[in-house]
């Protein structure tokens, strides 16, 4: 039987995975606390307590974290290697358009050929791509929100000028869909990251820690 | 009262006098239009000074496409006030609901005013003047409420557009707006014009516009929408006096129970305070008696653009989503989205398992 020689390449530089991590940390407080600012699932008995102060102020936070979080991974989308960059989120090249179809073909189970790449597919860079978009509406409509009840300079400039643009509660209804639509992304995220990891065995969920993943000399070409 | 010969005070001032008002009232008054007005308490002098000298300036009231509730709210006061008496006073050569002449009496009253005091008078606008069909649904004395409105408010010093009609249309352009209905602002563009959105406004508010008009000859400094700043630059959730049960996490859950018997934060029975600016909080309403949220029900964002589009439903926290029907919320649609990625997703894995796996290959040992 033929052996197969399997090389470690770094894909996932430092900063890449150091803002996947803090949006990973960030997206689960804003779920816990969002979802209580936006219904209420537990209530005081007491006045002292200041469960929907600690809710919103938590939420602020991690608003304020994950926009340096994308900052950074933007900054990096430009300064990073090439699986980091930005053009890898787009089907510019024949190449990547051929994985497209290749990927899109592995996921309908139309073909057996796993979508392999040492960085992320090309179906998957398109749908980081709407993830971005759905990150910075987050973030803008977010601090829109905020900047009414903040005197912050970053508030009104990331999101106050938003007020003009959508109606307040129209801003709240599109913020408390969009993060369903993180959460749809988050759970196809994970399955379709764990299918891959077992069937193209590179340890691409090991990339996420390490940075490194283990792909074949035939991948590599 | 005022040491001063009479003759040197105006005529709003006299009358005033004459109905009974002390001056102690009127200084009374003149300090709580400051207040409103967001003025430190010397202006209450500066403020008296003007309304004594001030002259009666013409005023027309117009009304439109509206329920009468801003004339409501003007009229309704359980004893006369200063303040009532000074929209008394100053009121009204035209003023449908009030007026004592009718018919071709009526309407050459509104002529005289804007041929004799052409650039002199106040137009005060309630109800939305629509466009559709050539501005048909709304006609008074064979005109259409756009003809009227270019006229009179096109001729007069100053418009103010009372009560969300005339601001932004209001009721009569929710959707799907039959009759094309539009406020003042865009009916009649490039006006000197105030809004005052309240459905319907408070009359405090009115008052205090006036005065301010009186004193410094000039509009009140408005916002981007065009209603002014001292009564609609805050929000209503910043000064609401049940704030310290939100933040506690203390909530109405259903009417009439504990908290709501305790006064507890009305935000998941749907109250709109944190979408909307105004001043309810603090000048209230039937002379500081009360207001919604004090009396036990949640603030409906009245004042709010377009509120019977984008703060309906009134007891719920979110709006409707658009294109879904009115039961739909966010939350049923998005746990239905998130729902429908978890089934893809068993039965993308279910599919996984009945077709087999991919080619093995084999890894260096």
């Amino acid at each position: 039987m033929e052996q197969i020689r399997r090389i470690r390449v770094y894909a996932w530089e430092f900063p890449v995975r150091f803002s996947h991590w803090i949006n990973f940390l960030c997206v689960l407080t804003f779920a816990v606390t969002g979802l209580y600012i936006g219904n209420p699932y537990a209530h005081a008995h007491e006045s002292h307590q200041w469960i929907m102060g600690w809710m919103r102020t938590l939420h602020f936070i991690a608003g304020y974290v994950f926009l340096m979080s994308f900052i950074i991974r933007t900054y990096w989308a430009f300064m990073g290697n090439r699986y980091a960059s930005w053009k890898a989120l787009f089907p510019f090249t024949s190449e990547q358009r051929r994985d497209l179809a290749n990927a899109l073909r592995f996921y309908t189970f139309t073909s057996k050929k796993p979508p392999y790449a040492i960085g992320h597919n090309a179906a998957a860079g398109l749908v980081y791509m709407g993830v971005v978009v759905l990150f910075a509406f987050q973030i803008v409509s977010g601090f829109a929100m905020y900047s009414l009840s903040s005197q912050s300079i970053i508030a009104s400039v990331v999101g106050g000028w938003f007020l003009s643009v959508m109606e307040l509660s129209t801003i709240r209804l599109f913020h408390h869909i969009t993060m369903y639509l993180i959460f749809a992304f988050v759970l196809v995220h994970i399955y379709i990251a764990w299918w891959l990891d077992t069937v193209e065995k590179n340890g691409l969920i090991d990339g996420i820690f390490s940075g490194s993943k283990f792909v074949t000399e035939k991948e590599l070409e | 009262m005022g040491k001063k010969p009479e003759r040197e005070y105006g005529e709003i001032y006299r009358t005033l006098l004459n109905r009974g008002v002390t001056r102690r009232d009127f200084m009374k008054f003149c300090t709580a239009t400051a207040a409103t007005l967001g003025l430190s308490a010397t202006y209450a002098d500066k403020i008296a000074e003007a309304v004594q000298k001030a002259k009666k300036p013409p005023v027309v009231w117009l009304e439109m496409q509206a329920c009468t509730g801003d004339t409501e709210s003007l009229l309704r006061a359980s004893k006369p006030t200063a303040a009532e008496l000074i929209l008394d006073i100053i009121s009204y050569d035209y003023h449908e609901t009030v007026m004592a002449p009718a018919g071709h009496q009526a309407e050459k009253s509104l002529a005289d005013v804007v041929k004799n005091h052409k650039g002199k008078y106040i137009a005060i606008v309630e109800g939305s003047i629509p466009l559709k069909d050539g501005g048909i649904y709304c006609t008074i004395g064979g005109k259409s409420a756009l003809a009227i409105a270019k006229e009179v408010c096109g001729n007069a010093m100053a418009t103010i557009a009372v009560g969300n009609c005339a601001w932004d249309g209001g009721w009569p352009a929710a959707q799907p707006n039959p009759t094309g209905a539009v406020g003042v602002k865009d009916a009649v563009p490039g006006i000197a014009l105030v809004n005052l959105p309240g459905c319907p406004m408070n009359v405090e508010n009115l008052v205090a516009t006036i005065v301010h008009f009186l004193t410094f000859g000039s509009l009140p400094v408005t916002d981007t929408m065009g209603r002014p700043l001292f009564a609609y630059g805050k929000r209503i959730h910043d000064n609401c006096e049940r704030r310290g049960h939100f933040d506690a996490g203390q909530y109405v859950k259903a009417w009439g129970d504990h908290g709501h018997r305790q006064g507890w934060c009305l935000y998941e029975m749907g109250c709109k305070g944190p979408e909307t600016y105004h001043n309810c909080p603090t000048v209230r309403w039937n002379e500081g008696v009360n207001w919604p949220v004090g009396s036990g029900h949640g603030c409906i964002g009245c004042a709010a653009p377009n509120f019977w589009d984008t703060m309906t439903p009134f007891y719920r926290r979110l709006p409707k989503v658009p294109g879904f029907g009115i039961e739909s919320t966010a939350d049923k649609v998005g746990v239905g989205l998130a729902a429908a990625t978890a089934a893809g997703l068993v039965a993308h894995g279910v599919v996984r398992a009945v077709k087999g796996k991919p080619k093995e290959e084999k890894t260096e040992e």
